[in-house]
């Protein structure tokens, strides 16, 4: 297929001219896209641009350093609310406020990766949902913070810019989100990428390598942290309002369940894991003006279940598709994708 | 995430004198008894499962939830005696266990702990999201023989009907399979295939039929605890408290041990309780996982269990 020559070629994000173009095309596309369609979809779209920004950190510490985080809506709430007091208790300007929520957060995931070193499995697991669980509870408990009455989130500005519509805000996730995605690409590429990658792989092998196990450990929970800090920061103002409630285990869980579904290291994996969940969460929410498909629930739901349960078939839908991913297609959908492609190109044989 | 057994702390600040603050310390510690019992009975669960197939099993609550509304129709719609229900829903629970086992776990391509972990997870919101389509969110009553405010007084202090049946039932749950796993020949063969299923299967077990039997009784289990918790708050998320609580006060035993998941269930369910009435009640519930997290810094396996150490 693709042979590489040197270290170069393996790192460069542009390797030919075909790949430049559609490049070029996909950014495009991406900025021009607010301009064509309703307010409903650039809010849809900003909600899938912070998702994707929570599974990217995600995948670093689940897909390529192998540790497991059941807590990472804790993270998303430092983020959240982090930001949003900076801005309305102590009035920093947006620009400083999120990334220092951000760091705040990954000063959380460097405390919560240092018990996680010697942990693994489900000890892990019990450790991050427990401090997952626990920051939304403290959380909830602070004056400061809006206590459970929650707090309102003022429209951001940058400088004179004052960002109060979907669109204005789109161009400012989106233009984030980018860049997040191209440092995380090539955090991958580059030598900490590697040493995160042989953790995953065999921990003692790598620290026989010489890679620093605490340093890099610590560093994959506090980068993954760093990213779910600043979409927690950017949800808020989507939100305009947030409260403890919203930053549950089940949250959690979905960010796992995008990576996982996505597929387990590998960046197209998480942005399609967390695009297809979320819009299938968006759509999910009023099942029953789905046509066709709607109707029918809607009958069924009388004759057999409850008419006021009839939302939580949504839990049945994500289940169905953890469940189903991890069964059939343990790569998830970048697995699929790798499958269809050898498949074509290889066709006739 | 609140569930009824909080309410039960009675020991409230309305005695001054020495006495009274004596009868409201152990007033507590009964509560955390109980609250523990709980606990006991879900991590003994996970326990069982995790023994066998080291699979964190994250299904568990919502396996004995289903079990408690299946009992509950069956009050409610059929005219059987209650002793009959118990029965036909322990059935109910042993076969989901292994019917689980049978047709999702078994067919996991790639049984690594966090893929156990999605599918377990998955599996449980599956079967959250049926029942709660089923009967609605809202609180049901659970026609249970013994009520939640059945109680007797003993010295000066209330003990509930419910948490004594929790207690006995935990205890005797916590003695019975610890012999089982000791001394018969299945408890063995199930110790064998956790340890080496190829090996296992070399001298002649059956490592798939032990897996389902080992989902069947872990169901079972985890069915009693979900059946003693229903009186007194039966609604879909009634068992995500206990799950998670079980399953901390599990790694917290050692996630292999037996008596190790109940000793450190009671030790949760008693620390939470005097947290919540001399401390803070706010901090309650998250108590439990901030002492897990301490407790795991200082014995990375558990309490009770042999330091794991891997082999290269």
């Amino acid at each position: 297929m693709d042979m590489k020559r040197d270290y170069y070629e393996d790192v460069q994000l542009i390797t030919s001219p075909v790949v430049f173009f559609w490049f070029a095309l996909l950014l495009l596309l991406l900025y021009l896209f607010p301009f064509f369609v309703d307010n409903y979809y650039i809010y849809v779209a900003n909600y899938i641009a912070i998702n994707i920004i929570v599974a990217t950190g995600l995948n670093l510490l689940v897909g390529y350093t192998g540790q497991i985080s059941l807590g990472h809506a804790g993270f998303f709430a430092i983020g959240a609310y982090g930001t949003t007091v900076l801005m309305v208790k102590l009035s920093v300007p947006f620009l400083i406020a999120l990334p220092s929520a951000a760091l705040i957060a990954a000063g959380f995931g460097f405390l919560l990766g240092l018990p996680a070193l010697r942990l693994e499995g489900p000890y892990l697991a019990i450790a991050t949902l427990g401090f997952g669980l626990t920051i939304t509870q403290v959380i909830g408990r602070i004056e400061l913070f809006g206590g459970r009455e929650g707090i309102h989130v003022p429209d951001i500005n940058i400088g004179s810019w004052i960002i109060d519509t979907d669109k204005e805000f789109y161009f400012l996730l989106i233009t984030l989100t980018i860049f997040l995605l191209l440092f995380m690409r090539n955090l991958i590429k580059t030598r900490m990428g590697r040493a995160f990658i042989a953790i995953r792989d065999a921990d003692i092998a790598a620290e026989t390598m010489g890679v620093n196990i605490v340093f890099y450990k610590t560093l994959a929970f506090a980068i993954s942290a760093f990213y779910a800090g600043i979409a927690g920061g950017m949800y808020a103002f989507v939100l305009k309002f947030i409260e403890p409630e919203i930053f549950t285990l089940l949250m959690s869980i979905l960010f796992l369940a995008m990576v996982v579904v996505g597929g387990l290291g590998s960046m197209m994996g998480s942005i399609t894991g967390a695009a297809l969940l979320c819009w299938l969460d968006l759509k999910l929410r009023n099942i029953l003006d789905i046509p066709y498909v709607g109707e029918w629930l809607k009958s069924l739901s009388e004759n057999w279940f409850s008419l006021t349960g009839v939302s939580n078939i949504q839990y049945i839908v994500f289940g169905s598709i953890m469940v189903g991913i991890m069964l059939f297609e343990p790569l998830g959908i970048y697995g699929i994708w790798i499958r269809t492609k050898k498949y074509w190109r290889t066709w006739p044989f | 995430m609140e569930y009824g057994s909080e309410q039960k702390n009675t020991g409230g600040h309305g005695h001054f004198n020495k006495e009274g603050i004596m009868i409201d310390f152990i007033q507590m510690i009964v509560s955390g008894v109980a609250t523990g019992s709980t606990y006991a009975l879900m991590g003994l669960a996970m326990v069982i499962i995790y023994k066998t197939s080291e699979v964190p099993n994250f299904a568990q609550g919502e396996m004995a939830l289903i079990t408690s509304y299946f009992a509950m129709m069956l009050l409610t719609t059929m005219n059987i005696s209650v002793y009959l229900a118990f029965f036909l829903s322990f059935v109910f629970a042993a076969i989901l266990g292994a019917f689980l086992e049978f047709a999702i776990l078994r067919r996991a391509k790639e049984p690594n702990v966090l893929g156990m972990i999605v599918i377990t997870i998955g599996i449980e919101m599956i079967i959250l999201g049926f029942v709660s389509w089923k009967f609605g969110a809202e609180q049901k009553v659970m026609p249970f023989p013994i009520g939640p405010y059945d109680g007797f007084i003993v010295g000066d202090i209330y003990i509930s009907k419910l948490d004594v049946l929790t207690l006995i039932s935990a205890l005797l749950f916590m003695i019975v399979l610890y012999l089982f796993f000791k001394f018969s020949k299945l408890g063995l063969a199930m110790k064998a295939t956790q340890q080496n299923s190829v090996a296992a299967q070399i001298v002649g077990i059956r490592t798939n039929r032990i897996m389902m039997l080992t989902w069947g009784i872990s169901s079972l289990v985890g069915a009693t605890a979900g059946l003693l918790i229903a009186p007194t708050a039966m609604q879909p998320f009634m068992m995500w408290d206990p799950m998670l609580k079980g399953f901390a006060a599990a790694v917290m035993g050692g996630m292999t041990s037996l008596p190790g998941a109940v000793i450190a269930a009671y030790m949760l369910g008693i620390i939470e309780n005097l947290f919540g009435g001399y401390i803070s009640i706010e901090f309650k519930t998250v108590v439990a996982f901030v002492i897990i997290v301490l407790v795991l810094c200082i014995k990375p396996s558990g309490l009770f269990a042999r330091h794991y150490v891997k082999k290269v």
